[in-house]
């Protein structure tokens, strides 16, 4: 299980990396490898260039801007989890990286990364989703960002234009003082790919109604999926878990499940909407104080 | 039995010697082993579940530079020996790489070597090969019709071994029996999987006509097998046993690889080795696990006594056949469990099939036969609203009834099962136990406790060969120990077989420091290569603590002997006129003594000072039969498979969340009676490592085939072995009941708490879902599949409510 | 290409293709076997080294990526010959491994833990180590070697005449 031949160059700036994605089709950017590198190992991928881009300054480190937290691609999943501004301003990531991986898989990969691949049940995809992030690029062409819906586009495949790197990804923060999140997953050993996640933040105001309502479901389907529907349905209710099981629902009825050997569709249809009910309650009862 | 009063070092819990060198990465595993000039082998692996290879062409490979040459299955085949095959089924060929025919995707087709491992996987990938795809079979059922598509067209049909055993009056009881009661069971493929995957590094020195091995090995007969088939004298392989195995559980036997590289070492004349990589090891290792369906009747009364049984085990072996039918021959020797069954029926079927060949894993089918036993006591229970606790209770072997002959013809040595559940049922605490899965329950979770009574037969005998091939005619499985003090009078024992974690240094140690009273951590242990060593048969069957155990203690004794020899010739005394003790040897009246030191410059160097006709130096060994083996089978199929027989008894607690379907283990308790123990570490590892794995066997682990025959699970990704949050915490219940055919009473432990724990969690899940009026019957139980029944019960009582 | 590494504390200038694992290099090129190959996909853990002091697995890193850290194998982590760290010797103590194995990538699990937390929990270290497949144990006495390390170190830091007891 040795990789095939492949180039080696670990430019200096972004602007080096994109010149070297755009001369060369085959190039593939390398970050934290952790999804990348067993692929190589199978020869399942064979680029010819390895572009590393681990260690470029812009791509690295977590900042507040104008409403969002910007999380640079190359920046590690281990190092997200322990970031005071993700603990404060973006609890349900905070929430999900520990499920990410392992440890030891969370001190090489990338947030960055980990949306990249694109794997339908990867958490911090979900999360992107769930909270309608936007994700950013840049290429020769210059910087283009998009939302996580359009980003998302099946399994590992996302509309990551040839030559662009993912740079940053842009996590809205909600401003409303009782902010709750909830998320669950199933899967056969704790630390692996979920059958099924659902996650979900919800804001509240002093008489506990949902002003703010936002609910995904991962691992379910080819592309972690948002459940509008249920969360419009929601706001301005009080949460009770008959309005939660009520509204998801309403949405779990349009949830394209897959089946495979580990779950087969109808598992993954019956457990998306278990888990979702128990993401949102969750999320109400912390942002009510309880203990979740 | 011999018994030494006082027990110094034999059951204290004393370092494993082996440790240290593991900590500090100092292992010597065979990866490890650096040879001048070693050639890499990488494999061409079958796409095909059955193609007829039509060509290969391995000329763009060898165009590479650094490649050396690219083996096809026939030019091996012309200069090889087919591999050994258990069963009399000569046309059941089997060699390293596919002659003519590939029979398995994944099956190694040809290996090409190259100045490293990823060149050589760079130019498999150019080698041509052109496949006629043929029909195939993949499932057990379907390979037994006499019209499925033989893998083995030669054989004539798939059905290597059909078999079937009648022990007592088995249609009689059923007859006289007021009850009866039938079901299948099905034990998924699955198998030990050891982190370091199989590595062989073979080297032949032409100068010294000599074939040296270092092998990653734990195989019986390994060295004759490989001369045999690279027909080379057997005193030409020279086998390297101070290799550390990382993890065997039974499947590392190695031998295709093996031919694989003893054959390129010699045509290239440079060392060549073979370490599989994970894909390789999975698809293509030939290490799968038992196969198995069971169908079971058993015949009973209204008190629950189970009279007789009937028993099909029907195994999907794969494509080769090698040892694995024999693990449907082992379970002979505890074919009735614990309990007093009177008479069996007993069908062994072994078919083959399009999937990679299997090998010995962990019990050698014994677990998934404790799995249908323990299943069957479940059902009577529940069918006769009997307490699963007192149902066994009232079947098992009475203490007083020891040694105990079983209808198959086996005698079990000794056990003492109603305390053993007793000292469980005390320590859990029964009832709160009962109350704490209803109160699981009434929060709305599915929750039931499991129970499992097994047997670990040990001190591993090779009777299920003359049993299942009356061609062979083995009755020894002997294994060996040696040991020579010094002039300096230090000691050094030698044993004769590599260890894959089982702590054979420390054993060896402890049992000669007991019989000799010297500190064992004074005592040097030593592995010389095969060609220096006494026979072996390697660490199998729960062996060594009996086998090895046996072979030190005569080889102490012995010494022993001579040095009490050679005391009384210079006291003028008599044997029983002297005491040991500590080494030296002493005068009963105790006016005389001689040192250890005293004693061995005696034998070194002043053999005027010995007794007549007594060899000068001090030296002894010892090698030791199977205690119980030495007979053939009966022409009905009785025999006396395992000496000694130990005893685990699980009680689980399980709790599933009802919409989930996961199953999560809250409590884990085994009483474990393996006799004396040796070394309490090891043992107490031995069981918590063979539970971890019995946990995977039943929830996790599984080789799939998709309908295509292609293997789905072939990576550490799909093929899912416990992590440390799969594996809950533990408690062990001692209880020690001496076998009376041992040196120390000792019995086996290297199966323990797997054996069982398959049919424990098996057992709480059903007793979970037994509300919901559903149950579950194959292994691994997949949350999914767990989930849809639990779903489909709730909605069919939801509408019948 | 060239690549220059600092592995315990040393400094080490190899040639290697841009192909090669750190974890191949270490064993190949530099001959420190402790780290071992089990799946090279990333999932057993067996071929652990510490990275910056943290648990990375060496299979999923080329070695030309690795260079400006301070790499630290279980090489590293002995005190001296023949000498044993207090976490190699509390594995010792409660026999934490069998066929040892896994056991040089676990005990450089346990240590970057003990590093971060002077006193986890049960749930800590059965975390830490989930990432690291042990086949042979049941993990039984791996989780009891590393309580009873941090155990140790932790009345070995305590102040002379502290209240140990």
């Amino acid at each position: 299980m040795k990789p095939a031949p492949f180039e080696y160059v670990r430019p200096d700036s972004l602007e080096e990396t994109c010149a070297l994605l755009a001369a060369d089709d085959d190039a593939r950017i390398i970050a934290g490898g952790q999804t990348l590198v067993p692929m190589l190992a199978m020869r399942l991928a064979r680029p010819t260039r390895l572009v590393d881009i681990l260690r470029l300054r812009e791509l690295n480190g977590i900042r507040e801007d104008g409403g969002a937290i910007v999380i640079g691609a190359a920046t590690r999943q281990a190092d997200a989890e322990g970031h005071s501004l993700v603990a404060a301003r973006l609890p349900l990531l905070a929430k999900v990286l520990p499920w990410v991986g392992h440890p030891p898989t969370r001190n090489r990969g990338t947030v960055g990364g980990s949306i990249a691949h694109a794997d339908p049940s990867a958490e911090i995809p979900l999360v992107s989703v769930t909270l309608g992030a936007e994700i950013v690029l840049r290429s020769e062409a210059g910087v283009e960002a998009m939302s996580a819906d359009e980003f998302f586009i099946g399994p590992m495949v996302t509309a990551i234009p040839m030559g662009a790197c993912l740079t940053e990804v842009r996590l809205p923060v909600w401003t409303a003082k009782r902010v709750g999140v909830g998320f669950h997953e199933i899967s056969a050993r704790r630390s692996d790919f979920a059958f099924v996640s659902a996650a979900a933040q919800v804001a509240l105001d002093t008489a506990g109604t949902c002003t703010q309502c936002a609910i995904g479901v991962g691992g379910a389907g080819d592309r972690p999926v948002r459940f509008d529907g249920a969360s419009a349905a929601l706001v301005g209710t009080k949460l009770s878990n008959k309005d939660i099981e009520d509204a998801v629902n309403m949405d779990i009825g349009q949830l394209e499940t897959m089946s495979d050997l580990h779950a087969s569709a109808d598992y993954r249809r019956r457990v998306a909407a278990v888990l979702a009910c128990r993401a949102v309650g969750d999320a109400r009862d912390s942002a009510l104080g309880l203990s979740s | 039995m011999s018994a030494i009063a006082k027990l110094r070092y034999v059951s204290t819990p004393r370092r494993v010697r082996e440790d240290r060198r593991f900590v500090a990465g100092h292992g010597r595993y065979v990866a490890d082993i650096k040879a001048e000039g070693t050639l890499h082998v990488a494999l061409v692996a079958s796409p095909h579940a059955a193609a007829r290879i039509v060509s290969i062409d391995a000329s763009a490979a060898l165009a590479m530079p650094g490649v050396h040459h690219v083996l096809t299955g026939e030019e091996l085949a012309a200069g090889t020996d087919p591999l050994m095959n258990g069963l009399d089924t000569p046309e059941v060929r089997r060699y390293p790489l596919a002659v003519g025919q590939a029979r398995y995707a994944g099956e190694w087709v040809a290996a090409v070597v190259a100045d490293s491992r990823a060149l050589a996987e760079d130019a498999a990938e150019r080698v041509r090969i052109s496949y006629e795809v043929l029909p195939y079979v993949l499932d057990a059922e379907r390979a037994l019709e006499p019209d499925s598509t033989p893998v083995h067209p030669g054989h004539g049909s798939n059905v290597l071994l059909d078999r079937t055993f009648v022990w007592g009056e088995v249609d009689k009881h059923f007859a006289e029996s007021p009850y009866e009661l039938s079901f299948r069971v099905i034990w998924g493929r699955s198998s030990t999987v050891p982190i370091e995957t199989f590595g062989v590094l073979a080297s032949w020195d032409p100068w010294r006509n000599m074939l040296e091995v270092w092998a990653s090995i734990q195989m019986p007969k390994y060295s004759d097998q490989i001369a045999r088939a690279v027909r080379l004298p057997a005193n030409a392989v020279r086998v390297h046993q101070d290799v550390d195995v990382g993890g065997s559980y039974g499947v590392k036997r190695g031998i295709k690889q093996t031919v694989i590289v003893a054959y390129l070492s010699r045509r290239l004349g440079r060392p060549v080795r073979l370490i599989e990589d994970r894909l390789e090891n999975m698809r293509a290792g030939d290490a799968h696990g038992p196969d198995r369906i069971f169908d079971v009747s058993v015949a009973f009364n209204a008190e629950g006594i189970i009279r007789s049984m009937k028993m099909r085990a029907l195994d999907n072996v794969g494509a080769y056949a090698g040892r694995s039918p024999f693990q449907l021959g082992k379970p002979v020797g505890a074919i009735v469990g614990p309990y007093q069954i009177q008479s069996v029926q007993y069908r062994a079927v072994s078919v083959t099939t399009n999937k990679a060949a299997q090998e010995a894993v962990r019990g050698f089918g014994q677990a998934p036969t404790n799995y249908a036993i323990e299943t069957a006591i479940d059902k009577v229970a529940e069918k006769l609203g009997l307490d699963r606790i007192e149902m066994r209770r009232r079947n098992f072997i009475r203490k007083e009834q020891f040694p105990y002959l079983i209808p198959s013809g086996s005698t079990y040595d000794s056990g003492d099962y109603h305390t053993v559940v007793a000292k469980v049922l005390d320590h859990v605490q029964w009832p709160a136990l009962e109350q704490e899965r209803d109160r699981l329950r009434a929060k709305g979770l599915l929750a039931g406790i499991g129970i499992a009574a097994c047997l670990e037969p040990s001190g591993g005998n090779s009777s299920f060969e003359p049993l299942l091939n009356p061609k062979n005619t083995t009755t020894t499985w002997m294994d060996s120990c040696r040991i020579n003090v010094d002039l300096l009078g230090d000691i050094t024992v030698t044993i004769h077989t590599t260890s894959s974690g089982q702590g054979h240094e420390t054993l060896a140690a402890t049992v000669v420091g007991e019989v000799l009273e010297i500190d064992p951590d004074k005592i040097r242990i030593m592995r010389p290569d095969s060609l220096t060593s006494l026979p072996s048969n390697s660490p199998v069957g729960s062996r060594m603590a009996i086998m090895l155990g046996g072979a030190a203690f005569h080889a102490a004794h012995k010494l022993k002997r001579k040095l009490l020899r050679i005391a009384g010739h210079q006291f003028g005394l008599a044997g029983d006129q002297l005491v040991y003790a500590g080494g030296g040897i002493a005068a009963r009246d105790g006016k005389r003594k001689l040192s250890w030191m005293d004693l061995v410059l005696i034998a070194h160097r002043h053999i005027h000072m010995m007794p007549p006709d007594t060899e000068p130096g001090l030296e002894a060994s010892h090698i030791y039969q199977v205690p119980t083996g030495g007979i053939l089978p009966t022409p009905d199929g009785r025999v006396q498979m395992y000496p000694c027989h130990s005893f685990e008894f699980h009680v689980i607690l399980v709790a599933i969340d009802p919409d989930l379907g996961k199953p999560e283990i809250r409590r884990y308790v085994i009483g474990h009676d393996c006799g004396t123990v040796i070394n309490p570490h090891i043992v107490k590892g031995m069981t918590l490592g063979g539970i971890a794995h019995g946990i995977g066997a039943a929830l996790l682990e599984e080789f799939v085939y998709d309908e295509q025959g292609q293997m789905i699970t072939q990576s550490f990704m799909d093929y899912l072995l416990p992590s440390s949050h799969e594996v809950p915490k533990v408690e062990i219940v001692h209880h020690c009941t001496p076998s009376p055919f041992t040196v120390l009473g000792q019995k086996g432990s290297g199966e323990s708490g797997y054996l069982g724990a398959p049919a424990a969690i098996s057992g709480a899940i059903n007793d979970a879902i037994r509300p919901l009026g559903i149950s579950v019957g194959k292994l691994p139980i997949r949350i999914s599949a767990l989930s849809d029944a639990v779903a489909a019960a709730r909605a069919k009582s939801s509408v019948t409510s | 290409m060239k690549v220059e590494l600092t592995v315990n504390g040393e400094s080490r200038l190899t040639e290697v293709e841009p192909r090669k694992s750190l974890l191949d290099c270490l064993r190949d090129n530099f001959n420190l076997n402790g780290a071992h190959a089990g799946c090279e996909h990333g999932v057993c853990g067996a071929c652990t080294v510490l990275v910056d002091g943290q648990p990375v697995r060496s299979c999923l890193m080329f070695a030309v990526q690795a260079d400006g850290y301070a790499i630290t194998t279980i090489e590293g982590l002995t005190p001296a010959p023949g000498e044993l760290s207090v976490i190699q010797d509390a594995f010792c103590e409660t026999h934490g491994m069998q066929c040892g194995y896994c056991t040089p990538a676990m005990v450089l699990t346990a240590h970057a833990l003990l590093q971060r937390n002077a006193a986890p929990t049960r749930e800590e270290i059965v975390e830490s180590i989930s990432g690291n497949i042990c086949r042979c144990t049941g993990y039984g006495q791996i989780v009891e070697a590393i309580a009873l390390a941090a155990d140790r170190l932790s009345r070995a830091n305590a102040p002379q005449g502290g209240a140990v007891r």
